[in-house]
């Protein structure tokens, strides 16, 4: 599913023009954004969390070479998902 | 950050009732968990997007009894950042090692 996709289903549910779902996603995911990286935890039950891990510097290798590569340290923002979605997914197992 | 929250700056940001706010961010993440249960990725430009994976069935053990089990064939949920989202969080680290 396209952000695109996700704004049309808005719109048709809440009879928004399509501009005040675009509106409405954007703000959504920069909210997030913002939060994930002022390490505040987003929790939305039955979806899953999202939250900033920071990863100390390293020393690598690049596989391919064998070079020795340093990693600088670094943050990811990871997604956990919920049971119950887990459980959705494995449901439909069928397909 | 609960679905609170993202309600609550709906409400101020846009201007739209508390009450409809509610049930937009509900629908948001209604809409977004079934495409995942559907197998659809979810592709979200600037935030990252959420992709199934398919985990092959392997043989684990219960840590406890040390009996050998199947782990049957599932399907997992894959985070995968924006370059944005990703550069957004390491802005300030980045900055200190040029």
């Amino acid at each position: 599913m396209l952000k695109s996709e996700l704004e049309e289903k808005i719109s048709k549910i809440f009879k928004f023009e399509n501009e005040t779902s675009q509106k409405i996603v954007d703000t959504l995911i920069n909210y997030m954004s913002s939060a994930i990286s002022n390490n505040d935890r987003i929790e939305i039950r039955g979806f899953g969390s999202f939250f900033k891990k920071e990863y100390r510097a390293y020393t690598g290798r690049n596989p391919k070479t064998g070079d020795q590569v340093d990693v600088p340290e670094k943050v990811l923002p990871l997604f956990r998902p919920s049971k119950e979605l887990l459980s959705k997914l494995n449901d439909s197992k069928n397909d | 950050m609960t679905k609170k929250d993202l309600a609550n700056f709906l409400h101020k940001r846009m201007g739209l009732n508390l009450k409809e706010s509610v049930r937009i961010v509900d629908k948001f993440f209604e809409i977004i968990v079934e495409s995942l249960a559907k197998g659809d990725d979810v592709k979200l430009p600037k935030f990252g997007s959420l992709k199934i994976q398919t985990r092959k069935p392997r043989l684990g053990r219960n840590p406890s009894t040390g009996e050998r089990i199947e782990i049957s064939k599932r399907k997992a949920i894959v985070f995968k950042p924006s370059k944005i989202l990703r550069a957004k969080l390491n802005n300030s680290k980045s900055d200190q090692d040029e």
